[in-house]
């Protein structure tokens, strides 16, 4: 399966500054872990060391927040569009 | 009843009206709770009385007292809410204010006596917050509300918004609300799965419009502790995020059965459709929404005027969610 992943502003610097990038994986963690092989400075930006999201970082599946369809185990089919966005006081930012 | 003694009796009893004509579904019902409808124009009315009243209770704020002052970060409506009731208690607030609010915003505040503390707008609501934060901490005199973390916050909607919402709508199967400080997510949320088991609540992450270049890593983000103190990832079934482009159209598509509300309740509208989309077919639903408030302070935007894309362009400069 092939996601494109939506990069915001505050991790660009981690990814060359690219802003969707696409990558293979079926569920969440494998996109991320397919994100944070090509781009290993993102890692520690996206996961806590025990595998599970940054408490900061909310992950979309086409605008569904994956921690209430499984977190990391969360599904995902090709064409789907993924968004990371961080978690601020005013709401989501692109 | 058609007589009142003060302004804040007008708070909260807000209508329910059926939005259903809008719905993508025959067998899925949609009501808005006109929460514009309160006294200073939005649903944080009932928090602002809300949060005052309990600070009155536990002695920090003395109605009629000389010299009392208030400070809380606000990117609008809270902001608006507590300068009315302030107004009508003789507090001074100043209110932490993005630079990059819309101008009704502003008026709004100073037509109720409010003093503007500007924060960076780059920094958004979170650069509100941190500033309120540290002037808080520099004045212990002030008393600071602090609605992001203030239990008065979701109780407000546990004791008077929840209710009202069920004894309206018994029927209930699906909230939707926006998330801003989760204050009426936790609040209806809570009250609803305790009354109504099997009731689902689904939150709505409206875009902020804000440019956040000042956000330097995801450790500067920001989770409101009503979100964490009421274990909102528990309460809550679903999150959707709705863009501004979405929020626009459905404020716009809002107006097909009469109603001329804000962009967040747009939004909430957008994310009350996805659920809708979600219900199996054939299957009945009912779905309450809240529609955070009026039209008029948008007006600036342009949202019902001009060509989208220019207003989706101006939503990203300037805070009006």
């Amino acid at each position: 399966m092939v996601a494109l992943v939506r990069i915001p502003t505050v991790l660009r610097p981690a990814t060359g500054g690219a802003t969707v990038v696409s990558v293979e994986g079926s569920t969440i963690g494998e996109v991320l872990d397919a994100l944070t092989a090509t781009y290993p400075a993102i890692r520690g930006q996206l996961l806590n060391e025990d595998g599970t999201l940054h408490r900061f970082l909310n992950v979309y599946v086409n605008d569904d927040d994956v921690r209430y369809l499984g977190g990391v185990a969360a599904p995902v089919a090709a064409d789907d569009e993924i968004t990371l966005l961080p978690a601020v006081a005013g709401g989501a930012v692109s | 009843m058609t007589r009142y003694a003060s302004v804040l009796e007008l708070i909260g009893n807000t209508p329910i009206v059926d939005v259903s004509h809008l719905s993508p579904s025959p067998t899925v019902t949609i009501l808005a709770k006109l929460e514009g409808r309160n006294p200073a124009g939005s649903v944080k009315d009932r928090v602002a009385i809300s949060l005052v009243e309990a600070a009155e209770r536990d002695g920090r704020l003395v109605p009629g007292a000389p010299g009392q002052v208030l400070i809380e970060p606000s990117s609008g409506n809270t902001g608006i809410a507590l300068a009315m009731v302030c107004r009508l208690r003789g507090y001074h607030l100043k209110v932490v204010l993005p630079t990059n609010v819309s101008p009704e915003r502003r008026q709004l505040l100073q037509a109720w006596g409010a003093e503007i503390i500007e924060s960076p707008g780059a920094e958004g609501s979170n650069g509100a917050v941190r500033l309120a934060q540290r002037l808080a901490g520099e004045h212990p005199e002030w008393i600071f509300l602090y609605q992001y973390a203030n239990p008065a916050n979701p109780l407000a909607h546990y004791t008077t918004t929840g209710p009202e919402i069920l004894a309206d709508v018994p029927e209930i199967t699906h909230f939707v609300a926006g998330l801003g400080t989760s204050g009426t997510l936790m609040g209806v949320g809570r009250y609803l799965k305790e009354h109504k088991p099997g009731v689902q609540v689904w939150a709505v992450e409206p875009p902020s419009g804000e440019m956040v270049d000042g956000l330097r890593s995801l450790d500067d983000g920001y989770i409101p502790p009503v979100f964490t103190d009421n274990d909102g990832a528990a309460l809550l079934d679903r999150k959707v995020v709705v863009r501004p482009r979405e929020s626009i159209e459905w404020a716009r598509r809002l107006t097909d059965v009469g109603l001329f509300v804000g962009i967040s309740s747009g939004a909430i509208m957008a994310g009350a459709v996805k659920c809708a989309n979600l219900v199996p077919e054939g299957e009945s639903a009912t779905i309450v929404t809240i529609a955070c408030d009026d039209g008029w302070k948008y007006l600036s935007t342009g949202a019902w005027s001009d060509d989208i894309e220019d207003v989706v362009e101006r939503a990203r400069r300037i805070i009006y969610f």
